[in-house]
């Protein structure tokens, strides 16, 4: 004995194949649809696939906070030394390092492959460099930039070089990066409905005849509405698929070269390709978007249909 | 089952097609709308299956009045009025058994049950043979036959039609007439509208003559025209119809006719 439950379950899935059967019936159409709705979802989820790799490659760098700070060359060691410490009784330094001009100079010899050449120097022409580490909570513009208008009043300090005006320069061009993706998520989103939309008021106009016939015997606007609300769904899946597949191909193409590059740079970066938790969210928005273009269209254009 | 009370319609940019139309169909009747065409019979078929609503008077069906019911309550409502068209309105694309299903599928009948009542249907117009073919397959007759299959199938207690017979010739057309005849017979009230009095003559029943938006003759049961008063005085053309008396009329008209006469 099926219950009412069980019967509009499974009238409801026979709906659900049944739409999907009218769309195999006319494969070309179907798959131009798909298509469409899938490059207008792989534009801003390759574009976001960009701005977080370009985050996640830049990630270390925002970190270094770190100020150089060059004493004049005539400091003696001890001075030096004295400054240090009392920079490290500060609130807003976490450490101080001293590298006196005999390290930077080893360091630099060993980095540049330059060793003869400073060998005719003959004098070493690196001042004492003590590089402060701000705490983290003192690691903003702000806070960097009181500490470095501090240790510049100091005596014996030549120069401070605060190093973040590049990072600040990135993070706001990634940010206007992010908006972008935004932006063009929310415009090609609206072209997903507006396709999937028009689609199927199309389809509804073909399809006049039998839901004039099915309101004659006594259809709800709502009965006459959900294949066309499964055919949306099913554009969904197929566009959001192949969103997904574009986009992953995508990726794969550029693996290669990116990791060249990388290593180019002495980076062991990697392309992060897509995870379930870009993919699910993807396909539920494409679902979602195909099933609301779908649904305007449908109640729209079924309510228009009067049997005459 | 159908009352109208003083019922006018204009359409929009058009004559009057009903001009205070008063007439009623008893429980359990079988009744022509007859008149020639642009009379006004699909008009009446029209008003009551509310697929059009009047712009003045009163539309009665199954004791509710069609102007009470919203445009949300009209699918529930159609669904206890079978509706047969001239041209069929069959879905071309499906075979007749999912034509027939349409409306025990829309009504959430269980599947196991829709299978059962097509067949019945299918089995009631002689079609069932032809169950999985689609409508263009089939005849204009046999088309017109799961079209009253598809109008009887929920077993509505009402049944209209609109000229059903106008594209068949008068062997399929009298057929055609037998068979609703026979749902009348096991308590269905039918209301058919056609312009074809020449067939009707073989079917004691009462005539509601319809013209130019007015009923001037049957408008209720006591006022029923005998054969012989027929206004277009044309002979019976088929012998079957010889044998039906004109005295068969009250017959047909059931004991519930007699709420009709008092009204």
């Amino acid at each position: 004995m099926a219950t009412a439950l069980g019967i509009w379950l499974g009238r409801h899935a026979q709906t659900f194949v049944g739409s999907l059967g009218r769309l195999a019936q006319q494969p070309a159409a179907t798959a131009m649809t798909m298509a469409v709705v899938a490059i207008a979802l792989a534009l801003p989820l390759f574009l976001n696939v960009l701005l977080q790799n370009t985050r996640a490659a830049t990630e270390q760098w925002n970190q270094a906070f770190d100020l150089s700070v060059y004493l004049v060359r005539s400091v003696d060691p001890e001075r030096a030394q004295a400054i240090a410490k009392q920079l490290r009784t500060r609130s807003d330094v976490a450490q101080v390092r001293l590298v006196t001009p005999d390290e930077a100079l080893a360091t630099f010899r060993a980095a540049s492959g330059f060793g003869k050449a400073l060998d005719a120097l003959g004098d070493n022409p690196l001042p004492t460099t003590l590089i402060v580490t701000p705490t983290l909570a003192a690691s903003t513009a702000d806070g960097t930039q009181g500490l470095e208008a501090h240790i510049a009043a100091l005596r014996d300090v030549d120069l401070v070089q605060l190093d973040t005006e590049w990072v600040q320069r990135l993070e706001a061009m990634l940010e206007v990066l992010k908006r972008v993706v935004w932006l063009t998520a929310a415009l090609l989103g609206m072209g997903v409905v507006i396709i999937v939309g028009n689609t199927i008021r199309l389809d509804i106009l073909n399809r006049k005849a039998e839901i004039e016939v099915m309101k004659l015997v006594g259809a709800t606007d709502g009965f006459a509405r959900r294949p066309f609300l499964y055919s949306g769904l099913w554009y969904g899946l197929g566009g959001g698929l192949g969103a997904l597949a574009v986009v992953g191909l995508a990726v794969a193409l550029l693996a290669g070269p990116v990791e060249r590059l990388a290593g180019l740079y002495g980076s062991r970066f990697e392309l992060r390709g897509l995870g379930w938790a870009t993919g699910l969210p993807v396909l539920l928005a494409a679902l979602a978007l195909s099933w609301l273009g779908s649904w305007i269209a449908a109640s729209r254009h079924i309510r228009a249909v009067r049997p005459s | 089952m159908i009352r109208f009370i003083d019922v006018y319609k204009r359409y929009p940019n058009a004559r009057e097609a009903l001009s205070g139309v008063t007439f009623e169909i008893a429980t359990g009747e079988l009744a022509f709308l007859t008149g020639h065409s642009g009379a006004g019979k699909s008009s009446i078929l029209k008003l009551i299956a509310l697929i059009e609503r009047p712009t003045r008077g009163q539309v009665i069906v199954d004791g509710r009045s069609t102007a009470a019911i919203r445009s949300g309550g009209i699918p529930q409502f159609r669904r206890k009025i079978g509706v047969v068209f001239q041209d069929h309105k069959l879905l071309n694309d499906r075979p007749i058994a999912d034509n027939v299903a349409l409306p025990l599928i829309i009504a959430g009948v269980s599947r196991r049950e829709v299978d059962k009542r097509v067949r019945a249907a299918l089995d009631q117009v002689g079609l069932l043979a032809k169950e999985r073919c689609r409508p263009l397959e089939l005849s204009t007759g046999e088309q017109q036959r799961v079209g009253i299959a598809r109008a009887v199938v929920a077993k509505p207690p009402l049944l209209i039609a609109d000229e059903p017979t106008g594209n068949l010739d008068p062997e399929l057309a009298l057929e055609i007439m037998q068979l609703f005849r026979r749902f009348n017979e096991v308590g269905v009230t039918v209301l058919i509208a056609t312009h074809d009095v020449h067939l009707i003559d073989h079917f004691p029943a009462r005539r509601i003559v319809l013209e130019a938006g007015r009923v001037i003759a049957g408008g209720t049961a006591a006022g029923t025209p005998p054969l012989e008063a027929d206004p277009h005085g044309m002979a019976p053309l088929y012998p079957t119809a010889a044998s039906v008396p004109p005295t068969a009329v009250p017959t047909a008209v059931p004991p519930t006719a007699s709420v009709v006469r008092t009204a």
